[in-house]
C-alpha cells in the first residue's frame, strides 16, 4: 500500500496543476496517470489559450464576464468566472523558470497562450521539482471508500509491469481524468474515456451539464489534426465544388448537414503569405498530415471531416458543490473536464480559452480543498474497500464479453451528426434504450479480465457518460447552446437552469432547483 | 497511426516505450522499441517529438494502419519534421516556438471576414 496525503487521478493540465498547488502546501502527493504525465490528455498535442485578462483597465473584466454570461444563455455564474479570471492570471505567469514564455515585438511578456508539449513538459518539470511522486502507465481503475463514507485512495494496476495492482491509501482525492470525446479521433483524447465520471458516480457524486455534448471540430479526413486555428480562413465544398458552408455561428451545423449529405472538401487558399510562413512554428503539429500525404492545402482541396468533442470542448461533469471543487463525497475533489465547466460556460463550449483557464483554476482550488480535508484527518488510516462496479464486478455470471463491440455501440450513439447535433426526443429515446441493454449486458457479465482489466472498465466509463448525457438531453425538452433538439428549436424559460443527473444502473435527472425531488426518468427497457 | 521505428537509427533509449500515452511500444528483446499494440495508437505524434534519433514515423491516417516502404521515408525527409519545427533538443534557437501568435493569426481571419462580408 502507498500512501500519501493527496492522491491525484490524471496528470494533464488540471492534474498537473493540482499536483503543484497540493506540493507547494507542504503535503505528501502521488499522482498516478493512465498514461504518462507529459504527454497524456489534450493539453499535450494541442495548445491551449487561456481566458486571459488584465486587471487593468478595471472595466475589462467586468466586461469580458457579461459577455460570455450572455453567450452561456443563464447557466453560468459570474462570481466563478471573476475567481477563474483572477487565479489565471496570477498563477499562470508562476510556470516562466519552466516555460520560455515569448515576448512580442514590445517586449511584453506573452503568457496567455501555450504550446502544449512544452506546458505539459514544463508542468511536469515543476511536479517533479515539488516533489510529487509520478506514477506513470498507471491507471487507477476504481476509488477505495472508508467506513464513514469518505474517500481514502484509489486502485490501479500498472499496465508496463504485466499489470500489477498497486493500492494507494490517501488523505484525499482529486479526480483529474479529463472528459471524454466518446472516443472520436479528437487529437490527444484516447486514454480520456470518462473514467473520472464513473469513479465520482460510484462515490455518490452527481453530474451537471451532461446534455452539453455536441460540439465539433474540424479535421482533415482519416486524420487527428484536429487544430482549428487554420480553418479560420477555410473555404468549403461539396463534390460538385460548390461553396457550402459559409463562416458564421451555425458554420459547424452547416459542415455537418453536407457531411450527412456527402463528403466535403476544403481549401486554405484564402490564408495570408505571411502567416502560411509562420505556421509550422506556431502549430509545427498541423501539416503533419498535409506533408506526409502530399497535400498543399493552400492549392489543394482536401476531404475533411467533424470530430466529436463530447465533454472535452462541451461543459458536463462531476457537479461542484462548493468553492473547493469538492463532489458532496467527503475526500473526493475534481478538476478540468471532469468537473463541469457549465458554472463559466454555461450552454456553449469554453472553446480554448476557458477551458485551459477553468484546468489550472480548478486543480489550484481542489487541492486545496483536498489539503484541507486531508490535515483534517491528520493522517488517520481507516479500513478501505474498494467500490468499483461496472466492468469490475458483474452482478450475474462473470464471462467475456465483447467489449470493442459495446464501445462500438456508444459511438455509433454519440458521434453521429443526425443523433448528436440534431437531436430529437424520438431518436434520443431510441439511443438511450440501445445503450441502456448494453450496460444492463455489461453490468450482469462483464468481469475484469485478469490480463488487462482496463477495457471492460473503460467500457463501462464511456457507456455511463453516454447514458447520462442522453438522459439530460432527453430532460432539456428546448433548444440551447450546444443542445439542439429539432423537434423543441426555442429557448424555454423554464429550462435556464443546469439538469444534475446521478446513478448508474437507474439514472435520474432532474432540473437543478427541483434537484430535492429529482424526476426519475423511466427505465429505458 | 505508428507506422515505423527504423532500426538504423534508433539508440534503443526506450523514450518512446516510456512516453507514448496509450502504451504502443514495448521493449523489444533486441534492445530497440517494437510496436507491440498499433491499434492503440491515437495517432498524436508526440512520440516523434521525444524521439532524438527521429527513428519514429506516425503515419496520419488515424483509421487503419497504413504500410510504408522504410527506405521512402528516410529517403523522404519527413523523419524528425515534428521535432525540428519544434525546436527541440539541438533545433533550440533556429525554430522559435511563435504559438503566442495565435491570437493574431485568429483576429486576421475576422478582419479579412468581415472586410470580405
Amino acid at each position: 500500500m502507498l500512501k500519501a496525503d493527496i492522491l491525484v487521478v490524471g496528470g494533464g493540465m488540471a492534474g498537473a496543476w493540482a499536483a503543484a498547488t497540493a506540493a507547494r502546501a507542504g503535503v505528501s502527493v502521488i499522482l498516478a496517470d493512465k498514461g504518462f504525465c507529459g504527454t497524456s490528455g489534450i493539453t499535450a498535442a494541442a495548445g491551449p489559450g487561456h481566458w486571459w485578462v488584465p486587471p487593468d483597465p478595471p472595466e475589462a473584466r467586468p466586461a469580458a464576464i457579461r459577455a460570455r454570461a450572455e453567450a452561456g444563455l443563464g447557466l453560468c455564474d459570474p462570481d466563478w468566472m471573476a475567481r477563474v479570471i483572477a487565479l489565471t492570471y496570477q498563477a499562470l505567469p508562476t510556470l516562466a523558470p519552466y516555460y520560455a514564455f515569448a515576448k512580442d515585438s514590445s517586449g511584453v511578456v506573452q503568457y496567455r497562450a501555450l504550446r502544449g508539449p512544452e506546458y505539459m513538459r514544463a508542468l511536469r518539470q515543476l511536479i517533479t521539482d515539488l516533489g510529487v511522486t509520478i506514477l506513470d502507465h498507471s491507471p487507477v481503475l476504481e476509488l477505495l471508500q472508508r467506513p464513514d463514507g469518505s474517500i481514502g485512495g484509489a486502485r490501479g494496476v500498472q499496465r508496463q509491469r504485466r499489470h500489477t495492482p498497486y493500492h494507494i491509501e490517501s488523505g484525499a482525492t482529486v479526480l483529474a481524468t479529463g472528459g471524454t470525446s466518446f472516443l472520436s479521433h479528437l487529437l490527444g483524447s484516447r486514454t480520456n474515456t470518462g473514467d473520472g465520471y464513473l469513479m465520482a458516480a460510484e462515490a455518490g457524486a452527481a453530474l451537471s451539464g451532461m446534455e452539453f455534448t455536441a460540439a465539433y471540430t474540424i479535421a482533415p479526413a482519416h486524420s487527428t489534426m484536429t487544430r482549428s486555428m487554420s480553418y479560420a480562413f477555410a473555404t468549403y465544398y461539396d463534390s460538385d465544388g460548390h461553396e457550402v458552408a459559409p463562416a458564421g455561428p451555425e458554420q459547424t451545423r452547416e459542415l455537418a448537414r453536407q457531411l450527412l449529405r456527402g463528403p466535403l472538401f476544403c481549401s486554405l487558399h484564402r490564408m495570408p503569405g505571411d502567416i502560411r510562413d509562420h505556421l509550422r512554428t506556431i502549430s509545427p503539429n498541423l501539416m503533419l498530415p498535409f506533408d506526409r500525404w502530399g497535400i498543399d492545402p493552400f492549392t489543394d482541396r482536401f476531404e475533411v471531416t467533424l470530430h466529436n468533442d463530447g465533454t472535452i470542448r462541451g461543459t458536463g461533469g462531476v457537479r461542484v458543490v462548493n468553492e473547493d471543487c469538492a463532489t458532496g463525497v467527503p475526500g473526493l475533489f475534481v478538476a478540468g473536464d471532469v468537473a463541469t465547466r457549465e458554472l463559466i460556460a454555461g450552454a456553449i463550449s469554453g472553446g480554448g480559452a476557458q477551458n485551459s483557464a477553468w484546468a489550472l483554476s480548478s486543480g489550484h482550488w481542489a487541492a486545496r480543498g483536498a489539503v484541507r480535508f486531508a490535515r483534517s484527518r491528520n493522517g488517520r488510516s481507516a479500513r478501505l474497500t474498494p467500490i468499483g462496479e461496472a466492468g469490475l464486478r458483474p452482478l450475474g455470471t462473470g464471462r467475456a464479453s465483447d467489449i470493442p463491440g459495446m464501445v462500438e455501440a456508444v459511438r455509433n450513439e454519440m458521434h453521429p451528426y443526425d443523433k448528436n447535433l440534431f437531436r430529437t426526443g424520438p431518436q434520443l429515446r431510441q439511443s438511450r434504450q440501445r445503450l441502456d441493454s448494453v450496460w444492463n449486458e455489461l453490468r450482469q457479465f462483464s468481469a475484469a479480465s485478469s490480463l488487462n482489466p482496463l477495457p471492460a472498465r473503460e467500457a463501462a466509463a464511456l457507456l455511463a457518460t453516454a447514458r447520462w448525457s442522453l438522459a439530460a438531453a432527453l430532460l432539456r425538452d428546448e433548444s440551447r447552446g450546444l443542445h439542439q433538439r429539432v423537434d423543441s428549436p426555442s429557448l424555454r424559460p423554464g429550462f435556464a437552469q443546469p439538469i444534475i443527473v446521478s446513478g448508474l444502473d437507474d439514472i435520474r435527472a432532474g432540473l437543478k432547483n427541483q434537484a430535492q425531488h429529482p424526476s426519475v426518468m423511466e427505465p429505458a427497457q | 497511426m505508428i507506422e515505423l521505428v527504423i532500426a538504423d537509427r534508433c539508440t534503443g533509449c526506450n523514450a518512446c516505450v516510456e512516453v507514448c500515452p496509450t502504451n504502443v511500444f514495448d521493449p523489444g528483446s533486441d534492445g530497440r522499441p517494437a510496436i507491440a499494440r498499433q491499434a492503440d495508437c491515437q495517432t498524436c505524434f508526440l512520440c516523434e517529438l521525444y524521439c532524438k534519433a527521429d527513428a519514429l514515423y506516425v503515419g496520419p491516417d488515424c483509421d487503419q494502419p497504413s504500410p510504408v516502404d522504410p527506405a521512402m521515408i528516410l529517403a523522404s525527409g519527413l523523419l524528425g519534421q515534428y521535432r525540428r519545427h519544434s525546436g527541440w533538443d539541438e533545433w533550440q534557437g533556429q525554430y522559435p516556438n511563435e504559438h503566442w501568435l495565435m491570437e493574431g493569426v485568429f483576429r486576421r481571419a475576422r478582419e479579412s471576414m468581415s472586410s470580405s462580408g
